[in-house]
């Protein structure tokens, strides 16, 4: 299972990868294994703002629709358009390509709960 | 319970296949990925491993009042090397199973499905006859299904016997592969091509051959996701999801394979109470006027009403639109007539279409 040291995770199988206040976030290698094909993807607008732990776009998959949690609070400053047309690089590509959203973080200190390679390795077994 | 493996288990986990538990097997459910496997198998010829499915041989002298007695099609109307889709009843007329009766010279082989076989089984020896034999052979047999386009040319490169020669639901006996065994032109996809019945240790050799000879065509592995993606656009019943002992076939709109004056069966008079009273929901079809995929639990709705359920849904690989099947209540199971999937808190159009879906 494709799990890359530079990027942090959360139990809902999200990654996330860090570049100043904006965080980027995504759904695993597993998670999109686990899924199947994902035919479509729900994303919010530039500018909507979430808690933690909010639902903030749900994933379409063939074996399942999965929501997408957010892992810190935040404002999101950016989407992945190319979802919408192509929601099959999810499953090609879940830690480049496939991103799902970019968010501004209101609050750092929500990113110690997030989890390093290994303790996501250890995760999903 | 451990889980059974089918004899070609290795060969699945070398090619990528993803195994999931599956009516007490292991089994793929996907190799390269579901859509992919789908447009394969719509495009040129897949592959695919069912010996999950449960072979019931009904042999002796009575063997055919026996099978006349259980289902509900006329294996009597059935020429030796001939087939026919028919289904189980209790006497109530709620389905014990659909299944496929081959009719040999002095047997007839019952093909059943993996998850109900235990239960089919034991109906069967509950209502056996005398001058009949039933035996479970599904432990020996391997089955294959080759389908597409291209199957018939994949596998006649393989057999002296004229594959063109066998029609639809007819079959017969012969080599293919270096191995005896069952070919008959059947499916569960709505595209051309066969069902392959063999002794289990033939199962790899045939297989490795088949692939050879298709590759040509670009043949791949079909696990049972595609499987079910597959059947769904022809609108084929799957037992449990849009069919079970709870329904009956004249309201999963199987009217066509119940044959009231073949004689008596099992569930003869409690169908025909139940045409003559008149149905009160039909399975229907349905295809989705914007996106959404609708899933197995979904509710129907008209007018803000709830008029019933969706028992399969997907979205379709070949038109991209969320397609299902359900039961709807009596009047509203017309052909065009609009309907709501409520998909989560919202409500979806989708319009009621006649069979196949794609």
């Amino acid at each position: 299972m494709n799990v890359p040291e530079e990027l942090k995770y959360t139990t809902d199988h999200e990654w996330t990868k860090m570049d100043g206040d904006i965080i980027t976030i995504g759904i695993t290698d597993y998670a999109q294994g686990e899924l199947g094909d994902v035919v479509y993807v729900d994303l919010p607008e530039v500018g909507d703002q979430f808690e933690k732990s909010d639902s903030f776009g749900t994933i379409e998959a063939v074996k399942a629709v999965a929501d997408l949690f957010c892992p810190v609070t935040g404002e999101i400053t950016e989407v992945n358009e190319t979802l919408a047309d192509k929601p099959e690089i999810v499953n090609q590509d879940p830690y480049g390509e496939g991103w799902m959203v970019k968010l501004k973080i209101s609050d750092k200190s929500e990113l110690d709960d997030l989890l390093d390679a290994s303790a996501y390795q250890k995760e999903i077994g | 319970m451990a889980l059974k493996k089918t004899v070609l288990h290795d060969i699945h986990t070398q090619l990528g296949g993803r195994m999931v538990d599956f009516a007490g097997y292991h089994m793929p459910v996907q190799y390269s990925g579901m859509r992919a496997e789908h447009m394969r198998v719509r495009n040129t010829v897949g592959i695919f491993d069912v010996s999950h499915m449960g072979e019931i041989e009904i042999s002796g002298p009575k063997a055919i009042d026996m099978v006349q007695k259980i289902t509900v099609n006329d294996a009597a109307s059935l020429a030796v090397g001939q087939a026919q889709y028919t289904a189980m009843c209790y006497e109530n007329g709620g389905i014990v199973d659909d299944h496929l009766v081959y009719r040999f010279k002095d047997k007839f082989l019952l093909v059943v499905n993996a998850a109900n076989k235990d239960k089919d089984l034991q109906w069967i020896l509950k209502n056996k006859i005398h001058g009949c034999q039933v035996t479970d052979i599904s432990d020996q047999i391997t089955q294959l299904a080759v389908q597409g386009k291209d199957a018939e040319k994949t596998l006649q490169k393989l057999t002296e016997v004229d594959l063109n020669k066998i029609p639809f639901y007819w079959f017969t006996e012969g080599t293919l592969a270096g191995a005896s065994m069952i070919i008959s032109r059947t499916g569960y996809t709505g595209e051309p091509g066969f069902e392959l019945y063999f002794e289990n240790q033939n199962a790899e050799p045939v297989w490795k051959k088949i692939m050879e000879a298709g590759k040509e065509f670009d043949i791949e592995p079909i696990g049972l996701g595609a499987r079910d993606t597959l059947r769904l656009e022809k609108k084929m019943c799957l037992y449990g999801n849009d069919i079970d002992e709870t329904t009956n076939p004249l309201e999963a709109r199987l009217k066509w394979i119940v044959k009231f004056d073949k004689g008596d069966f099992i569930g003869r008079d409690a169908l025909l109470k139940i045409r003559e009273e008149g149905i009160n929901r039909s399975l229907i079809a349905f295809k989705m006027q914007e996106k959404g995929f609708p899933r197995q639990g979904y509710k129907i709705v008209k007018d803000g009403q709830e008029i019933g359920t969706v028992t399969s849904g997907t979205v379709s690989p070949v038109i991209n639109q969320g397609i299902g099947m359900g039961y709807v209540a009596k009047g509203f199971g017309k052909s065009g007539t609009i309907v709501q999937i409520q998909i989560r808190k919202q409500m979806t159009s989708a319009e009621i279409v006649k069979p196949p879906i794609v």
